[in-house]
């Protein structure tokens, strides 16, 4: 597999990660390598083996409909860079976005 | 009944698939502990792990794993013993883990399908493609700040069903009833309160347009459409603006746009340039959902009667088949409904009553259900008055007026008002011979027509001010001016 510097920039921006125009060339190299070598995990036959869903061998556990947590907007919003305190309660406060 | 649009260049067809979200009706989220109620506070409904706090793991609620599976066997779908959650990335302030968790690949319901009632009394049949879990993101308040938007992230990671459909539908109409019928079913089946402005359901409608026998066109996306009114409308005034552009020279973009029920018009939401590449991956924090067909078959016994069910059951009593489809398809009619079936009331008599009178009156005045000071069991009260002869019909309506009014059970109005039907046949004889004596010009004219009686039982139901048992009115009537 070889990945071009348009695929990097775009998975780059995808990420929401900033890479300078001339990172994009190695940085195509170093990322081709990595895949180049976990792709050896194709030369081994799975053609007789089940997907693996997880690598433990147990059945997930299901939480009971109650209500168990909650009630602290203060420590949910008290390491917010930004947080405000509204007569309405906390909030998070981001930079505007508007569609 | 042709469906097809005409444009400038012939017909079009609309092609239309809808995505709706539910939410399930559960007292916590899909992942924590935290609480799922309407209107609380900002953030306080908001756990750790709905804040995405480093760290945190999701464990599933089972209460949503079962709504999921009732929901798919009301939704004559195939149930998936073994689902996958998957991450689906994206970046939005409301959204604090970066991605939602949500099924791709491996959905916990498959195909289904259900039957749709049209206006004109036609059903038509409309396939389900799947549905999966998924949680919800929060909220962003854009109006409490000059410069800044307020995240409230309560309904971060409130459990919800996304129902998917094929394009199986070609109208504006077909689109809404569809949607109504989902609505119904979930109700029914109490896996989601259907609350469409509280936005507990919402749709995503798909619209493409094609001239009939071609390709499918490109669509686009009308996001968050949170009423059958506006789905309607939302469809009509896509498909319009599609057939306006293509057949103008355009070429459609496939995109995210927004219905605007106050100017009537979609405008696009997102520009290309963001167009979203979800990159979809198994979520490596969470194990698969399975369970047995024992599970299945608990979740099955458990649905009550669906609405086609009830709706087969009542035209069979009796009811006009219009009446049954709208009783069934909602809590509120099928709970007054049965209250005045239970009161031993005649099922046909019934919903004509409780449709064109109750709730002719309550839309007039514009009263909802849950805020009439007549309920059902009121309802029932003076019907039951009609039903052994106390009153007639057409004095319940009056009464019913007063009911609305003041809140008064039925009985205690028609004994103030001394409303009780006059059954005695002397006294109804009594008026008949006044009336028939004072008009002796309307005597002959009903000799040359017997059609005229009815202008005499109009005037002894006047005289009894309404009272006197109609059926035993015509009867004498005939009697005396036939004798």
């Amino acid at each position: 597999m070889a990945l071009d510097e348009g695929t990097v920039a775009r998975v780059a921006h995808l990420a929401r990660i900033r890479v300078k125009d001339e990172r994009l060339k190695p940085l195509a190299g170093e990322l081709d390598t990595i895949v180049n070598w976990v792709e050896q995990l194709g030369e081994v036959d799975t053609n007789n083996v089940a997907p693996m869903t997880s690598v433990v061998e147990m059945q997930a556990h299901w939480r009971q409909d109650a209500v168990s947590d909650g009630g602290y907007s203060d420590r949910v919003t008290g390491n917010a860079p930004d947080g405000v305190a509204d007569p309405e309660g906390a909030f998070y406060g981001v930079p505007k976005v508007v569609e | 009944m042709s469906k097809l649009i005409k444009g400038k260049t012939g017909e079009w067809e609309v092609v239309i698939g809808v995505e709706t979200h539910a939410q399930v009706s559960s007292v916590s989220k899909l992942f924590s502990g935290s609480p799922t109620a309407f209107g609380a506070a900002p953030n306080s409904q908001v756990s750790l792990v709905d804040a995405a706090m480093p760290g945190m793991l999701p464990v599933v609620n089972g209460e949503a794993v079962r709504q999921a599976v009732r929901t798919g066997l009301a939704l004559n779908a195939e149930i998936n013993k073994h689902s996958v959650f998957a991450r689906k990335n994206y970046f939005y302030p409301d959204l604090p883990q970066g991605y939602q968790i949500s099924q791709y690949e491996e959905p916990i319901v498959g195909e289904g399908e259900i039957e749709v009632e049209l206006e004109d009394g036609s059903t038509r049949t409309i396939g389900i493609e799947r549905l999966h879990m998924e949680q919800d993101a929060g909220k962003s308040v854009h109006d409490r700040h000059p410069g800044k938007s307020y995240i409230d992230l309560n309904r971060a990671g409130v459990p919800l069903m996304e129902i998917v459909s094929k394009p199986d539908m070609r109208s504006a109409e077909e689109a809404s009833a569809y949607v109504g019928k989902i609505r119904s079913i979930l109700r029914a089946i109490g896996s989601c309160d259907g609350n469409m402005q509280e936005g507990s359901m919402r749709a995503d409608i798909n619209i493409s347009v094609r001239k009939p026998g071609e390709e499918l066109g490109i669509r686009a996306e009308v996001k968050n459409v949170n009423s059958l009114r506006f789905i309607r409308q939302a469809v009509e005034v896509e498909a319009k603006r599609q057939i306006r552009l293509l057949e103008s020279g355009g070429t459609m973009v496939q995109e995210t746009r927004l219905f605007d029920p106050d100017k009537g018009e979609t405008r696009s939401m997102r520009s290309k340039e963001d167009a979203h590449d979800y990159r979809y991956f198994p979520d490596p924090d969470l194990l698969p959902v399975v369970f047995d067909d024992a599970f299945v078959a608990e979740c099955k016994a458990s649905l009550p009667e669906l609405p086609d069910t009830r709706k087969a059951r009542y035209v069979e009593a009796g009811v006009s088949a219009d009446n049954a489809t709208f009783i069934a398809g909602e809590q509120d009619h099928i709970h007054f409904f049965e209250t005045l079936l239970a009161a031993g009331i005649d099922a046909k008599q019934a919903a004509d009553f409780y449709t064109s009178e109750f709730l002719g009156r309550l839309n007039k005045a514009d009263i909802s259900i849950a805020d009439a000071k007549v309920n059902a069991e009121a309802l029932a009260g003076l019907l039951a008055l009609v039903k052994d002869n106390t009153i007639s019909g057409k004095i319940a309506k009056d009464v019913l007026d007063d009911m609305l009014e003041s809140g008064e059970p039925a009985k205690a109005i028609v004994e103030a008002k001394g409303l009780v039907q006059i059954t005695d046949s002397s006294a109804i004889e009594a008026l008949v011979d006044q009336v028939i004596a004072d008009n002796p010009n309307q005597v002959e004219s009903y000799k040359a027509n017997p059609k005229a009686i009815g202008w005499f039982v109009g005037q002894v139901m006047k005289a009894s001010q309404g009272k006197a048992n109609p059926g035993q009115v015509n009867q004498l009537l005939k009697q005396k001016l036939d004798g």
